[in-house]
């Protein structure tokens, strides 16, 4: 068997447009560097930038082709396909509302209703004071304490819209502190 | 005296409904009353209803108190922690729901401190793998062959069957993946497994590697769970510096070496072929088969895939021998099951079982009938693509085959309740609308199908030419089961067509409730 031939990196014949700030392009290239010699290193860096960033800007995506040198397609490809990764930037916290069947049993499907009415967004939505963003979620693998959803990383059990209202009050007091 | 130990689980569900909140406020307690107290943050011992679920070591004994939320912590310290409390229930182990079950895979969940190697070794961890050292890899593959064991994330393949084809495919690098994409809705045993006893699932992933050659794992976990990675992480971490990670794993020679890899909201990957494909960084798209993993799986490697329950169960049936885990069981279906009640059901939970007790038995009497109080209507077992059962099938053995004999499957072991304010119609259209979300597009009945599916739907219970959109619906099943490339277009006729044939009241215009606020 031959050893694979090294990539050969074709060189663009100019820099890509864009609207990144310069900590914004700081971040994407750190999070290339730090992790491009991974064997499938696409899912880490889009990870390591939605984590930095909040989102996966779309000029970031020119950048990483270079980066792994993948055509820009196939990277677009995977950022679209996977819906954790968000193209828009989002609000200050996302919370993550479980649509699935085991939540349905114990009324998720008021409560999606009661939440839309109460952030005046629906899925995907931010919040007009940038405090929060929408999105759904099928399973959280809290499905014997539904209704579920998780704000950030933090998972929140048995959640009735007066519970929903008092997280909320919560994190925008959080969120107002200096 | 030294310190009381007092346990309060760090499990996601546990959290969820408090148990960071109840645990600080133990913490202030004890030291408000200058009490020596040693404070565990341990696993979840599955009573979900209980939780946060307190315990407190007294000569020994685990005492039990739940739901104990923050501000009656301070009435347990009254009491002294003794019984009579309104919230005790004695010594966890003599919990009913708890002393009834058969626990294999669960043995230390709940009862070990998940980030301590040291509490995991003293409570028989990384036996298994002492025993794998001292066999030929062939000899590992035969143990767990004969152990019945069979893949545990949905299509019960047997375990053997498929390390064996690894161990004898040729590959220069052969590699073990975990599959921890538990997508299934009314499914967490992964996670509870993978938050409270994760060297377990550590530990069966390396005999994988002895027993077929691999030098590399990666577990592929679903990015909902990030305190599943937590406890992973640590629990990798601890390993390799006790050398059960890494080069020379104890002195034998051999090497593994273990990541995690976060997946990003697909439910798609946890099919195997599509979650390999993103794990290499691509679209999760599915393969077709062949070549099957187990000969060109990831980056076109032999491949051992499997789910986490499987790994996890691996360990004690080399410590144990195959027969001892082939005793338990029933049929063609050997071992235990953890089974997850989740949904409306008064007492949630985990429930290891040996394969065999019927649904009726595990509903009722484990779970303690619906949380609303209401009659149970439908149970939808196997995740989103399980079928939907009515009451008459509900004495159906949990038992592989038994299910597939009802046009259902078992799956992953996910058992959600409805109780009778459940609109079965709705139900079959989000069934439909879920895979649409979900297809990874590649194949024509599920990418089309479903959206055609959901508008179907919508028509045969508006009643526009009702027994036509019947039969288009009957036919679109039909292509879906048939013309699927896997099992998420494949399975999408289960929950659909088992609503229409039980529930057929509920997609008739004239007979069905009018739509509540």
């Amino acid at each position: 068997m031959t050893s694979p031939s090294p990539r050969r990196v074709i060189p663009l014949k100019a820099e890509p447009p864009s609207s990144l700030s310069s900590a914004e392009r700081k971040a994407i290239e750190a999070a290339c560097g730090r992790l491009k010699s991974l064997p499938g290193a696409l899912l880490p860096i889009l990870h390591a930038v939605q984590e930095e960033l909040g989102f996966v800007p779309k000029d970031a995506v020119p950048l990483i082709a270079r980066e792994l040198n993948l055509s820009i397609a196939e990277v677009h490809g995977v950022v679209s396909f996977y819906h954790y990764f968000r193209q828009q930037r989002g609000g200050r916290h996302v919370v993550h509302l479980c649509r699935a069947e085991a939540c349905q049993a114990l009324g998720a499907v008021a409560l999606e209703a009661h939440v839309k009415r109460s952030l005046g967004v629906d899925f995907h939505g931010t919040t007009a004071d940038g405090a929060i963003s929408l999105e759904p979620v099928y399973c959280l693998g809290n499905c014997a304490l539904g209704p579920s959803l998780m704000i950030d990383e933090k998972l929140q059990g048995r959640v009735s819209a007066q519970r929903f209202d008092a997280l909320m009050a919560q994190v925008r007091a959080q969120a107002a502190k200096p | 005296m030294s310190a009381v130990r007092i346990f309060v689980p760090i499990d996601a569900a546990a959290r969820s409904v408090g148990a960071d909140e109840t645990a600080a406020a133990i913490a202030a307690e004890a030291q408000r009353r200058k009490i020596d107290i040693e404070l565990v943050r341990n696993g979840s011992r599955g009573l979900l209803w209980l939780e946060p679920l307190v315990e407190v070591e007294i000569a020994g004994r685990r005492l039990a108190y739940g739901p104990v939320a923050d501000h009656e912590v301070a009435s347990l310290f009254d009491a002294g922690f003794a019984s009579p409390h309104p919230k005790a229930h004695g010594p966890t182990e003599e919990i009913p729901y708890l002393k009834r079950q058969q626990r294999l895979t669960f043995a230390r969940v709940g009862i070990t401190d998940p980030k301590s190697l040291s509490d995991y070794l003293a409570h028989g961890g990384y036996r298994g793998l002492a025993a794998a050292l001292a066999l030929k890899p062939a000899d590992i593959v035969a143990s767990v062959t004969a152990s019945g064991l069979r893949g545990r994330g949905g299509a019960a393949f047997p375990a053997g069957i498929k390390w064996q084809t690894v161990l004898k495919a040729p590959g220069a690098q052969k590699y073990i993946v975990c599959n921890a994409d538990e997508g299934d809705s009314g499914t967490f045993s992964d996670r509870m497994l993978m938050e409270g006893d994760p060297f377990v699932l550590i530990e069966g992933m390396t005999i994988a590697a002895l027993a077929t050659g691999a030098t590399r794992g990666y577990i592929y976990l679903r990015w909902e769970y990030p305190d599943a990675e937590r406890a992973l992480e640590a629990a990798i971490a601890a390993a390799y510096a006790a050398h059960y990670l890494g080069e020379n794993i104890q002195g034998s020679g051999a090497r593994f070496d273990l990541e995690v890899r976060m997946g990003a909201g697909a439910y798609i990957c946890g099919e195997e072929t599509s979650l390999l494909e993103s794990l290499e960084g691509k679209r999760g798209q599915v393969r077709f088969k062949p070549p099957l993993p187990a000969i060109a799986g990831l980056f076109g490697m032999p491949t051992v895939i499997n789910n986490v329950i499987t790994f996890a169960s691996v360990p004690i049936i080399l410590e144990r021998g195959g027969p001892y885990y082939q005793n338990f069981g029933s049929g063609r279906s050997r071992g235990t099951l953890p089974l997850q009640l989740a949904g409306n059901i008064k007492h949630g939970g985990l429930v290891e079982l040996a394969f065999g007790l019927t649904l009726r038995e595990l509903l009722y009497e484990y779970g303690g009938g619906s949380l609303s109080g209401r009659p149970i209507r439908a149970v939808q077992v196997g995740g989103p693509l399980g079928a939907y059962l009515p009451a008459s099938q509900f004495d159906t053995p949990i038992d592989y085959e038994a299910f597939a004999e009802i046009k259902g499957m078992l799956g992953h072991g996910g058992i959600v309740v409805f109780d009778d304010s459940v609109d079965m119609a709705a139900q079959a259209r989000y069934a439909m609308e879920f895979c649409a979300i979900e297809s990874c597009g590649k194949c024509t009945p599920c990418r089309i199908g479903t959206t055609r599916g959901v508008e179907v739907i919508d028509r045969l219970v508006a009643g526009q030419d009702a027994p036509k959109q019947e039969t288009v619906l009957r036919d679109l099943c039909e292509t879906l089961t048939l013309g699927s490339l896997c099992a998420l277009g494949g399975l999408t006729a289960f929950p659909v067509l088992s609503a229409l044939n039980h529930f057929p009241e509920d997609f008739v215009k004239s007979k069905r409730a009018p739509a509540s606020a």
